[in-house]
C-alpha cells in the first residue's frame, strides 16, 4: 500500500511537468494550429531564468577581511554581495536562499516577453505552411536557442538549490495518518506539484471565466467563425503564445531545484511531452494535463524493482509504447475533440 | 436490375436520421439525377455508395456485388469513379502526370512495385494519356501546373481523369457547384458528350436545376432522407410533392 | 544511358565524377599552407561524405516524395550498424557480408516499424516514429546489453569465431576488410606541396553510394515515384483512382530505411564499432537537417545537405579563438578584439548555432533548399543574360 503510494508520489513531479509543457503545447496547437518543437527550449530557458537572478543576486565585490587570514597568511579577501550592502546581511542572505521562488516574478514577464517576440516575429509566418515546415522552422529555432544558451552558461548542469528551509523530505505517512517513516517525500517536490497545480488551475480559470479566455475557446473551435466575427483573433492568439510560454517557463524555474538545468533539457522533455500530449489528445487541455499525471506516475511505477525484474527496460520505454497503443487504438487521444486532426 | 441497386438502405447520425429507407435503381446506360432542399440526405447517400459511410441498413450494390464495408480503392477498382464538389487533383503535379496516375491504376491494378522502369518509357500508358488528354482539350495545356488552372479547366481534367479509367459508373457530386454559368454549360456539354460516345452510366447529385433538367434522363427526389418520387424529368417537373418538397423549404 | 533521360544521365555522371576525384577536389591546398586547415580530403571525412550522403539520399525518398517527415530514421542506421558488426563479429571480417545484412536487416525492422507508424500520417506519424526510435534508443543503451554492447557500444574482439575466416592473424584484432584489402589501406600521392589520399574504404563507400544515386534516380523517375508524389499531393484523389496508398508508402518507408541501413553496415566497415547514441533522436534530427538544407524533393540535394553540414561539423569546428586571432592579425589590436569576439560563438565549438540559424533561414526564405537558392541565382544570370541577348539583337524579329 505504502509502495503505492509513494509511487504515486514520485510520479507527480515529472508528471507535474509534463503536464505544464504538454499544456502550454496544446494551447499553442489549439489557438494557433502550430506544432511547437521549440516548446522544450522554452520550459530550458525558464530554468535558465531561474539561474540569471540567482547569479544576479549574488553579484559581489571582494572586501578584505583583515580579522582572519588566508593560508599564506595575508589578510582574508572575502567576496559580499552587493545585496548584503543594500539590505544587510540577514535580509540579504535569505533574498539569495529565495532565489528559486523569486524567479517566478521575475520569469514570468521576460517568458511572455520572449513568446511574444516569437509568434509575432517568426511563428504568424508559418500560420499557412504545412505542419512540416511549422515542426522544422521550431526545430532549427529550438538548436538555436539551446546553442546561445551553452554559449553563455555551458555545457555542465547548474546547480540551482531549493531555499534551505525546503531542502530535505518530511514524512508524508505521518502527515496523512498512515504508518511513520515509510513514505518518505521531499519537501520540494510536493511543492511542485502544488505549484503545478496552481498554475493549471490559473490557465482553466482564465479561459473560463474571462471574456477573453471565451474568445480564445471558441477560436480554438471554430477560428474562421470568430474571425469573420470582427473580434481581433490574432491578437489575443498572440498573448495565448506569451501565456503558453510563461507556463512553460514558469515549469522550468520551479524543475531547477528537482534538476539541475542544463542546455539540451529542454529537448528532452520536448520529445515526452509531444507524446502526452497526443495521449491526452491533441487540442484538449484537460487531455494535456490528465495525460501528463497519467504518464509520470506510470513511468514511476514501471521504475519498481519488481516490474523492471519482470520486464526488463519497461521503465525507459513505457511512455513511448502506451503513446504508440493509444494512437493506434484511440488516434485522438484520451481526451481529444472529433476533427482536429485526425489522421 | 439497374446497375447500381440501393434497398432499403438508412443511416443515423446520434438522434438524426439522415437516410430513412432508401430505394434506388440506376438502369445501365442511363443519366441518372438525384436532386433535394439542403439536408435531403444528398451527400449521406453519396458517402454510403463510395465507401466512405456504412450504412446502419440495407444494401448497396453494383453489378449485383456489394460496395459495403469496401475501401474507396476497392470501390474504384470495381468501375465506380468520382467526381467531386471540389476538383480533386493533384495539383503540386502537372496536368499530363495527372493523367498519367489514374492510366497506370487501370493497368496495373491497386499497386504495383514498379520502381525501375521510367514513367516516359511506358508507351501504351503514355499514349492513352495523351489520346485522353486530346479528347478533353487539355493535351497543349499538358506541361502546365494544375494548380494554376481555371475551375472549369480542373473539372475537366478531373472527369478525363475518372474516364481514363473506363469506370462504369460515372458519379458526379454536383459538378458545376461554384462555377461561373460559361463553366457550367461547358462541362454540361462535356458531360453530353461523355454520354453520347461512351457505353457509361452516369449518378449525378446536383442543386442546379438547369444542370439536372439539361443532362438526367431519370430524376430521384429525395427530400428528408427518404426518396419523394422517381421519374422522367418532364414528369418531375409539374410534380405536386416535388413543389412542395422544394416550395415549402423556400417560401417558410 | 543506364535507362535514365539525358538530364538525369548528366547529373549521375557528374556526381560520380565528383566523388571519384574527391580526393584532389576537397584538397585544394597544400599541407603546410594555413589554408590547409580548410581540407577534407581525409579519408575519415570522405567516408562521412559519402555514408551520410546515402543516409540523406534514402530519407529524402521518403520526406521528398511523399512528404511524411519521419523523425526516427536513425534507429534504421543503428540497428544496420548492430548487424554489421555481429557479421563481422560470427562471420567474416569481410566487409560484403556485413554491408548486405545491415541493409537487410534494417529493412526488416522498417517493415514492422512502418508498419504500425503508417497508419497514422502527419504529425502523428512524425511523432509514432520519435516514439519508436526512442524506444530502440532506451532498449538498446539498456536491456539489450548483451546484443548492442549498451553504452560502451558493441565491437569486434579477438575472441569472435569468425567462422568463414582462417586463423586469426597473429594476435590483433583483424581490421574490417574486401577480400584481403583493409578499409584503412591508402595509397599517398605527393605532387609538391600536395599529398593526396586514395583509401580503400572511401572508395568502396564511393562505388556504394554511386549505385544508392543511381537507383534513387531510378525511383525518383518511376511510375513507383510518381504515386509517391502523387500521395504527397492529394492522398484522397489517389483513393478515389482505385490505388491503395499503403503498400506504396510502406515500401517507401521501407526502401528509405534501407538505405539507412546500408549508411550503418558502410560506417561500422569503416570503423567497427557501433553504439547507441547513433539512434538518438539527435541523430534522426541531423539527417532531417541535411536534407532540408540541400534541398527535400531534388535529386541532388540531400548529397549536397549532408557534406555541407559534415564539413562544417568537423572543419568549421576546429577553428578555435587563437585561429580567429591570426586571420585578424592584420587589423588594429581593438578591433581585432571586437571581430574576433563577434564571430567567436558562431565557429568551433558553437557551429551548432550556425547550423540552426542557416537552417531556420532556410525553411524560411528557400523552402527548396540550396538546390532552389542555386537554380534562383541561376535564373537571374539568365534573365540578365537574355536582357543583354534582347538589348543587342533588336534587329531579330520577335518570336
Amino acid at each position: 500500500m505504502d509502495q503505492f503510494i509513494l509511487q504515486i508520489l514520485n510520479g507527480l513531479d515529472k508528471g507535474s511537468a509534463y503536464a505544464l509543457i504538454a499544456l502550454g503545447l496544446t494551447l499553442i496547437f489549439g489557438t494557433l494550429g502550430v506544432v511547437n518543437f521549440a516548446h522544450g527550449a522554452l520550459f530550458m530557458m525558464g530554468a535558465f531564468c531561474a539561474v540569471t537572478l540567482s547569479r544576479l543576486l549574488t553579484l559581489s565585490h571582494t572586501i578584505v577581511d583583515e580579522t582572519r587570514t588566508d593560508f599564506l597568511g595575508n589578510p582574508l579577501k572575502v567576496e559580499v554581495p552587493y545585496l548584503y550592502d543594500i539590505f544587510g546581511e540577514s535580509l540579504g542572505a535569505s533574498i539569495i536562499d529565495w532565489a528559486v521562488p523569486l524567479s517566478i516574478l521575475f520569469a514570468i514577464p521576460i517568458m511572455i516577453g520572449i513568446g511574444v517576440i516569437m509568434e509575432r516575429g517568426l511563428i504568424k509566418h508559418f500560420y499557412n505552411r504545412p505542419h512540416a515546415d511549422q515542426i522544422l522552422v521550431t526545430f532549427g529555432l529550438a538548436i538555436v536557442v539551446q546553442e546561445i544558451i551553452k554559449y553563455y552558461f555551458g555545457a555542465n548542469q547548474i546547480p540551482t538549490p531549493a531555499p534551505e528551509a525546503f531542502i530535505g523530505s518530511f514524512d508524508f505517512g505521518a502527515v496523512v495518518g498512515i504508518e511513520a517513516n515509510k513514505i518518505i517525500y521531499p519537501y520540494w517536490r510536493i511543492i511542485y506539484f502544488l505549484f503545478a497545480m496552481l498554475v493549471i488551475a490559473g490557465v482553466f480559470a482564465f479561459l473560463q471565466f474571462t471574456t477573453f479566455g471565451m474568445v480564445v475557446r471558441a477560436g480554438m473551435a471554430d477560428r474562421e467563425t470568430v474571425g469573420l466575427l470582427g473580434i481581433n483573433i490574432d491578437r489575443r492568439f498572440t498573448i495565448m503564445f506569451g501565456v503558453a510560454a510563461a507556463v512553460a517557463g514558469l515549469a522550468g524555474v520551479m524543475y531547477t531545484p528537482i534538476n539541475p538545468p542544463n542546455y539540451h533539457m529542454g529537448m528532452d522533455f520536448l520529445v515526452i511531452s509531444f507524446v502526452v500530449v497526443v495521449v491526452g489528445g491533441m487540442g484538449s487541455l484537460p487531455g494535456a494535463v490528465l495525460a501528463g499525471f497519467l504518464l509520470g506516475i506510470l513511468e514511476s511505477f514501471a521504475s519498481l524493482q519488481a516490474v523492471i525484474e519482470a520486464v526488463p527496460g519497461i521503465n525507459q520505454i513505457i511512455i513511448y509504447l502506451v503513446a504508440i497503443l493509444i494512437l493506434l487504438t484511440r488516434p485522438r487521444g484520451l481526451m481529444g475533440r472529433k476533427g482536429v486532426m485526425e489522421d | 436490375m439497374g446497375i447500381l441497386e440501393v434497398k432499403g438502405v438508412g443511416k443515423r447520425f446520434g438522434g438524426l436520421q439522415a437516410l430513412g429507407d432508401v430505394n434506388l435503381s440506376v438502369a445501365e446506360n442511363s443519366v441518372h439525377a438525384i436532386i433535394g432542399p439542403n439536408g435531403a440526405g444528398k451527400s449521406t447517400l453519396l458517402n454510403c455508395l463510395i465507401g466512405k459511410l456504412i450504412p446502419d441498413t440495407g444494401s448497396v450494390t453494383f453489378e449485383g456485388q456489394s460496395v459495403l464495408g469496401r475501401t474507396p480503392y476497392e470501390i474504384c477498382q470495381m468501375g465506380i469513379s468520382r467526381v467531386f464538389q471540389t476538383p480533386e487533383i493533384f495539383t503540386d503535379l502537372n496536368v499530363m502526370e495527372n493523367m498519367l496516375i489514374p492510366c497506370f491504376a487501370k493497368r496495373d491494378g491497386a499497386f504495383a512495385m514498379n520502381a525501375i522502369g521510367s514513367v516516359t518509357s511506358q508507351a501504351e500508358v503514355q499514349d492513352k494519356a495523351m489520346q485522353m488528354l486530346e479528347d478533353m482539350n487539355l493535351a497543349d495545356k499538358r506541361h502546365m501546373l494544375t494548380g494554376s488552372m481555371s475551375r472549369g479547366d480542373k473539372r475537366r481534367l478531373e472527369i478525363a481523369m475518372c474516364l481514363s479509367q473506363d469506370p462504369r459508373l460515372l458519379l458526379l457530386d454536383e459538378p458545376t457547384a461554384g462555377m461561373a454559368r460559361a463553366d457550367t454549360n461547358n462541362t454540361i456539354d462535356l458531360l453530353k458528350q461523355i454520354k453520347e460516345e461512351r457505353d457509361i452510366t452516369i449518378a449525378i447529385i446536383e442543386h442546379d436545376m438547369h444542370v439536372v433538367f439539361s443532362l438526367a434522363e431519370r430524376i430521384t427526389v429525395l427530400a428528408q432522407g427518404t426518396p419523394l418520387v422517381e421519374d422522367t424529368p418532364e414528369n418531375i417537373k409539374g410534380h405536386p410533392k416535388v413543389r412542395e418538397a422544394y416550395l415549402g423549404e423556400s417560401v417558410d | 544511358m543506364f535507362g535514365l533521360a539525358k538530364k538525369d544521365a548528366n547529373l549521375l555522371l557528374i556526381v560520380a565524377g565528383l566523388v571519384m576525384l574527391a580526393p584532389f577536389i576537397l584538397n585544394p591546398f597544400p599541407g603546410e599552407s594555413a589554408m590547409a586547415q580548410f581540407n577534407a580530403g581525409y579519408p575519415d571525412l570522405m567516408q562521412r561524405f559519402v555514408i551520410f550522403g546515402i543516409f540523406a539520399i534514402g530519407f529524402n525518398l521518403l520526406f521528398g516524395l511523399t512528404g511524411y517527415l519521419s523523425f526516427g530514421h536513425a534507429a534504421f542506421l543503428g540497428v544496420g550498424s548492430y548487424a554489421g558488426v555481429w557479421m563481422m563479429k560470427l562471420l567474416t571480417i569481410n566487409v560484403i557480408p556485413a554491408i548486405l545484412i545491415s541493409t537487410l536487416v534494417a529493412g526488416i525492422f522498417s517493415i514492422a516499424i512502418g508498419y504500425i507508424s503508417l497508419r497514422r500520417s502527419g504529425i502523428y506519424f512524425s511523432i509514432l516514429t520519435l516514439a519508436f526510435a526512442q524506444m530502440s534508443f532506451a532498449l538498446a543503451a539498456s536491456v539489450l546489453t548483451p546484443i548492442t554492447g549498451g553504452e560502451t557500444g558493441l565491437q569486434t574482439a579477438l575472441s569472435d569465431p569468425r567462422i568463414l575466416d582462417s586463423a586469426s592473424s597473429g594476435g590483433n584484432i583483424p581490421s574490417p576488410a574486401i577480400f584481403g584489402m583493409e578499409m584503412r589501406d591508402s595509397a599517398e600521392l605527393v605532387l609538391g606541396g600536395w599529398t593526396f589520399t586514395f583509401n580503400v574504404g572511401y572508395y568502396l563507400c564511393a562505388v556504394v553510394m554511386i549505385l544508392a544515386f543511381y537507383t534513387a534516380i531510378r525511383i525518383f523517375r518511376s511510375p513507383f515515384g510518381l504515386m509517391l508524389r502523387a500521395i504527397k499531393s492529394n492522398q484522397q484523389r489517389l483513393n478515389y483512382t482505385g490505388l491503395n496508398t499503403r503498400p506504396y508508402m510502406l515500401a517507401c518507408f521501407v526502401i528509405s530505411g534501407m538505405y539507412a541501413g546500408l549508411a550503418g553496415g558502410l560506417m561500422v566497415s569503416m570503423d567497427p564499432l557501433a553504439g547507441a547514441e547513433r539512434m538518438q533522436w539527435t541523430a534522426s534530427g541531423e539527417v532531417v537537417l541535411m536534407t532540408i538544407l540541400g534541398g527535400a524533393g531534388t535529386l541532388i540535394g540531400p548529397v549536397l545537405g549532408a557534406g555541407m553540414i559534415k564539413y562544417f561539423e568537423n572543419i568549421f569546428s576546429k577553428i578555435n579563438e587563437s585561429v580567429l586571432h591570426q586571420w585578424f592579425a592584420f587589423m588594429p589590436d581593438g578591433l581585432e578584439d571586437v571581430i574576433v569576439a563577434m564571430l567567436y560563438p558562431f565557429i568551433g565549438k558553437g557551429w551548432h548555432l550556425t547550423l540552426g540559424i542557416v537552417f531556420m533561414l532556410v525553411v524560411i526564405f528557400l523552402p527548396g533548399g540550396l538546390v532552389e537558392g542555386g537554380q534562383r541565382i541561376g535564373a537571374m544570370f539568365k534573365r540578365k543574360a537574355k536582357a543583354d541577348d534582347k538589348s543587342s539583337a533588336n534587329v531579330e524579329p520577335a518570336e
